[in-house]
């Protein structure tokens, strides 16, 4: 499973964050998303689609590949 | 307002209940009855505002998000069937939470950089120095108090004056005025004089700050506008926006949290009695789900022809959102009117949906498990010195919680 991220969508909440502290950072100049790890470990793909499901503006992707 | 209270059959001849709706007696932390009964019937509903018009209510915890997240949704105060909360004369709009992308977007992405969860865990060590000394001054002064003076205005305050730059020493000023704007039966002077006090005393201190810059949010802005991507007006306003935010809703979640909690004994012994911040964190979670406590609505117009829960919202069309009952949505939270700190909550909508949601949110987090977590533990037996009843809740803000607290121990 892959985690894709639409960055032009992040706002900046942080729930990603908060959900999956080891998959998803925010960058220092305005707090925006990136993704540490494309390719997280099965133990953590819950909480990632915590974020998905979470994340207030539908940035977040988990795709099967 | 009185038959809204009872619900009213869904037939073409019945009248248009009023909006806002009235809580229930006894209940002040339970949503308006009228608007349970609505998503109970799980249909779209037109209600009347306090100008006439008619926009559709969005009760439904799924509806309410697709419609938040949806593009052809405006935020924009000045889109056609946009409801309005209050007479609008072009005067109080506070920044880019009435405006659409792209230059909401633009707008916000300058200010959003020290909520970031990584940057706001790193003022913990400051907030709960703040909040241990408040403790500190109550216990010394002796109980009773108003918890709301003496603690929950004081602690987001101090805060957000540091975030921003802002001189504490001037608390008094921006309270009140915060207090004037949001309130929603203010006359309409009232709160554009507030306004403008506001604007004046922030765009001041921005002036103040391009001689003087300071390591904070508003001289980051002042930055911003030396460098011509931001008017001083723009500027002005995100700082009113910010300091508002900043302090009026979690003064009233820590407040309305307390009372909650004092409430409901069960969950305050085990939150005090619990040293896990996993448990803290969830209920702040809870008490952010439960509480809702920014009640007006989220509002917004269609821009386009909009298909929702088997009606047609028509393009120029308002449209309001309480997330209040979106978060006692039993298909969303099941037993949803019961207050369980145990629960996973993290799904509700209390900071919105979509991308205008409040970007201080993990701030506020912070603040709250930092204050959940300490209050009761270093003053257990802290009670109210008051009947529930005769408290002052703010059934008038558009920010609910209780004007004053009075509590001894």
């Amino acid at each position: 499973m892959r985690v894709e991220l639409d960055e032009p969508k992040c706002v900046a909440s942080g729930q990603c964050v908060m959900a999956a502290p080891e998959v998803f950072d925010q960058r220092d100049e305005d707090g925006i998303a990136f993704v540490l790890d494309e390719k997280p470990p099965a133990d953590l793909l819950d909480d990632v689609r915590e974020a998905v499901a979470i994340c207030p503006a539908a940035a977040i992707r988990l795709v099967d590949r | 307002m009185a038959d809204t209270l009872t619900g009213s059959a869904p037939d073409a001849a019945a009248p248009v209940p009023e909006f806002p709706m009235a809580r229930a007696a006894g209940c002040p932390f339970d949503p308006p009855p009228a608007l349970q009964a609505r998503q109970d019937e799980g249909r779209l509903v037109k209600v009347r505002l306090w100008d006439g018009s008619t926009p559709w209510l969005v009760t439904r915890y799924e509806d309410q998000r697709a419609l938040l997240l949806d593009p052809r949704v405006s935020a924009d105060i000045t889109s056609p069937g946009y409801p309005l909360q209050a007479p609008n004369n072009g005067k109080n709009n506070i920044s880019f939470i009435l405006m659409d992308d792209p230059e909401h977007a633009r707008l916000r992405r300058m200010v959003t950089a020290p909520f970031a969860v990584k940057k706001v865990e790193a003022l913990r060590p400051g907030v709960q120095r703040i909040v241990d000394d408040l403790i500190d001054d109550m216990l010394a002064a002796g109980g009773p108090l108003d918890l709301v003076e003496a603690f929950a205005l004081p602690v987001p305050s101090l805060v957000i004056c540091q975030l921003l730059g802002v001189p504490y020493a001037d608390h008094y000023f921006f309270q009140e005025n915060s207090k004037t704007l949001i309130k929603r039966d203010a006359a309409m002077e009232d709160r554009t004089a507030a306004h403008g006090r506001l604007i004046g005393y922030l765009d001041d201190l921005m002036g103040r700050k391009m001689t003087e810059p300071g390591d904070d949010l508003l001289s980051g802005l002042v930055a911003r506008v030396e460098a011509g991507e931001l008017t001083r007006q723009d500027a002005a306003q995100m700082g009113v926006l910010l300091l508002l935010a900043g302090h009026e809703t979690t003064a009233n979640m820590i407040a309305l949290g307390t009372l909650a909690l004092l409430e409901n004994p069960d969950q305050l012994a085990l939150l005090r009695d619990s040293d896990d911040p996993r448990l803290v964190a969830s209920a702040v979670e809870e008490l952010l789900r439960y509480l809702n406590i920014v009640h007006g609505g989220r509002r917004r117009a269609a821009l386009e022809d909009i298909e929702i829960a088997g009606e047609v919202i028509r393009a120029g069309e308002g449209m309001i959102m309480p997330n209040d009952i979106a978060n006692r949505d039993p298909d969303a939270f099941p037993d949803p009117d019961r207050l369980d700190i145990t629960r996973d909550a993290r799904r509700h909508v209390a900071f919105g949906f979509g991308v205008h949601q409040c970007l201080g949110q993990p701030l506020a987090r912070m603040e709250l498990q930092v204050v959940y977590s300490t209050l009761y533990r270093r003053i257990p037996t802290l009670r109210l010195a008051a009947e529930v009843d005769s408290l002052p809740f703010k059934h008038d803000g558009s920010v609910y919680g209780v004007y004053s607290l009075p509590v001894t121990w």
